[in-house]
């Protein structure tokens, strides 16, 4: 990727932000709920028309849509992602300290997949239409089907409830609690893996290279470990990244089931009680890091493709 | 072709048609099938009662009958599922048709909001849209479908742009036939078979995603008999009574199942070129 191709993409992901932002500030602008309200209930108190009109001029709400947009964004620049209505922390040390644990549960989650869907789809391709690839082909048809929070669910049925063998609330930061959500996440993606991976392999397998090699005499573990591998891992490079990127918005629901710590469950608290800095924030953090991580993606493709980077200096 | 021969040569196809149509009776008929029971009706003195002959499912925490509750869940998620499929089919059939066929500021304007939401991840967004709108099942159906039309949209774009210079059209042109005919007689046909298929195989897909919002409290409320919104508050009972979360759950991936091999098995028909 050269620097004018870099520079492009940059000013992309601050155009997509910027429109998200804007979205999401439109929407809370026009939504009927009122986050003046939802604090008062919160605390139990029961305000008079007055106060509740008080606060809002105070907290800025009483302003132009466009105003407290522009007022908010220039904050961000300076690092003022603005206060928790209902925390009353700032927004950006309250995202901060839920990243690493979506992270963790993010990442191990992949590691658990790829252990799982890499051996699984290569045996898939190698051994396509055998009793084995159709069997494994019936599992990732049901795993693609299950939904996750209901595998979760079972998942705690049997372990913590029956076996009592796991925590029920994932809460602490230990490798206990760590297990039965990323094995919930993994569970659904490595369906979904399975089927990439034996795709990408076959697709491969049948490229002229690989008869040429075999006319060669070349071993077949030769070529699927020397040749076809590396190939098929190309595509699959993409894919991991667009799956980080929607894991680390798309743990809320796992994470809410086991009560993990992580910016799901923030972002689920944040929308239901009307937080909106804390909501806005949570959306331009999850949009940058999805783009950034693409970003990254795309860059690592010329060093692992020595095609697109010839491609690229000419 | 007579209607035997067809069944005879895709015997998949018209069996999965039946199951689905099976599903879609059954949340019709809902009052039916449950015999009479009310999906709302609490009686507490008969809470949280395990499965038995009266109660097959057993009851939820309000004593309500969790069969009756399954049964009528279907109506919810089936037509949210619907209208979501429908929306985003619309929505983006003619947004795309009109960025292919007319080019220019209409193709940049689409394409390009496309583009936005694409880049970043869907869910999130929908969380906060439904949320923010206010947890119903319309407000959900908006939500999903506002972040998911993109597809259909450069699905038909693209397939326009690929008979947008064909010599019938130029000649419809050339002949004054009206924009609005073109669009409707040529462009239109081209597209839908490809994006029938499309929806047909998403249907599985939006069903767990208005699911999992139902779940995490920004879809169906409380007390509508939404599938995802039993297995929320079936988490609770986890201990005492679980129940109240295998069987809506089995009912979403039994549906889910369903529909997903109706759809591989419609594309298999339709698009043979793919495996």
């Amino acid at each position: 990727m050269n620097t004018k191709q870099l520079l492009e993409r940059l000013v992309q992901i601050v155009v997509v932000a910027l429109g998200i932002t804007f979205l999401t500030f439109l929407i809370t602008y026009l939504a009927p709920g009122d986050p003046v309200r939802a604090m008062f209930s919160a605390s139990g108190v029961v305000p008079s028309e007055e106060i509740v009109q008080e606060t809002r001029e105070a907290m800025g709400l009483n302003r132009p849509l466009l105003v407290q947009y522009f007022s908010w964004l220039s904050g961000c620049l300076r690092g003022d992602f603005g206060t928790s209505y209902a925390f009353h922390k700032p927004v950006s040390a309250l995202l901060l300290s839920r990243l690493w644990p979506t992270l963790k549960l993010s990442l191990s989650s992949m590691l658990l997949m790829l252990l799982i869907a890499l051996p699984l789809g290569m045996a898939q391709a190698t051994h396509k239409d055998s009793f084995l690839d159709y069997a494994l082909r019936g599992l990732t048809f049901f795993g693609i089907s299950m939904p996750n929070f209901w595998v979760g669910m079972l998942l705690m049925l049997l372990f913590c409830v029956r076996l009592h063998a796991l925590p029920v609330v994932c809460s602490g930061g230990d490798l206990k609690s760590l297990i039965l959500p990323s094995v919930t996440l993994a569970f659904a993606m490595s369906a979904k893996y399975t089927r990439q991976v034996r795709t990408a392999i076959l697709g491969e397998l049948n490229q002229d290279y690989v008869i040429g090699a075999r006319a060669r005499g070349v071993s077949e573990r030769t070529i699927l470990w020397r040749n076809v591998f590396p190939n098929s891992l190309l595509p699959l490079l993409t894919m991991l990244g667009l799956s980080l990127g929607s894991l680390l918005g798309g743990t809320a629901v796992v994470e809410v089931i086991f009560t993990y710590p992580g910016l799901g469950n923030l972002a689920v608290a944040a929308i239901t009680s009307y937080d909106y800095p804390l909501v806005q924030g949570y959306v331009l953090w999850i949009s940058l890091i999805y783009m950034l991580v693409n970003l990254a993606v795309d860059i690592s493709y010329a060093y692992v493709d020595p095609r697109t980077r010839k491609e690229l200096r000419r | 072709m007579s209607i035997r021969e067809f069944i005879k040569k895709n015997t998949a196809f018209c069996f999965f048609l039946l199951l689905a149509l099976l599903v879609i009776l059954c949340a019709v008929f809902a009052p039916v099938v449950t015999g009479g029971v009310s999906p709302t009706d609490a009686v507490l003195r008969d809470a949280l009662q395990p499965p038995s002959a009266r109660h097959i499912f057993g009851t939820d925490r309000l004593g309500r009958d969790v069969f009756a509750r399954v049964i009528y869940g279907a109506r919810t998620s089936l037509s949210a599922t619907f209208s979501v499929v429908g929306l985003i089919f619309l929505l983006g059939s003619v947004l795309g048709v009109l960025s292919g066929y007319f080019g220019g500021w209409v193709d940049a304007v689409i394409m390009r909001l496309a583009d936005m939401m694409v880049s970043f991840p869907g869910m999130v967004f929908a969380m906060a849209i439904a949320g923010i709108l206010g947890a119903s099942v319309r407000n959900a159906v908006i939500a999903v479908a506002l972040v998911s039309w993109t597809k259909y949209a450069r699905l038909s774009r693209s397939l326009v742009l690929k008979i947008r210079n064909e010599d019938y059209v130029s000649a419809a042109i050339v002949t004054g036939s009206k924009t609005s005919h073109i669009l409707a007689r040529y462009m239109l046909p081209n597209v839908v078979p490809t994006l029938v298929i499309t929806a047909a195989t998403d249907v599985g897909g939006m069903m767990l995603e208005l699911a999992g919002l139902s779940f995490l409290g920004f879809g169906a409320k409380a007390p509508t008999p939404e599938w995802g919104l039993m297995l929320n508050e079936g988490r609770q009972f986890i201990q005492n009574a679980p129940w109240m979360m295998v069987f809506p759950g089995a009912a979403i991936f039994l549906v889910v199942v369903i529909f997903n091999l109706l759809g591989d098995s419609l594309r298999d028909i339709l698009d043979p070129r793919e495996e």
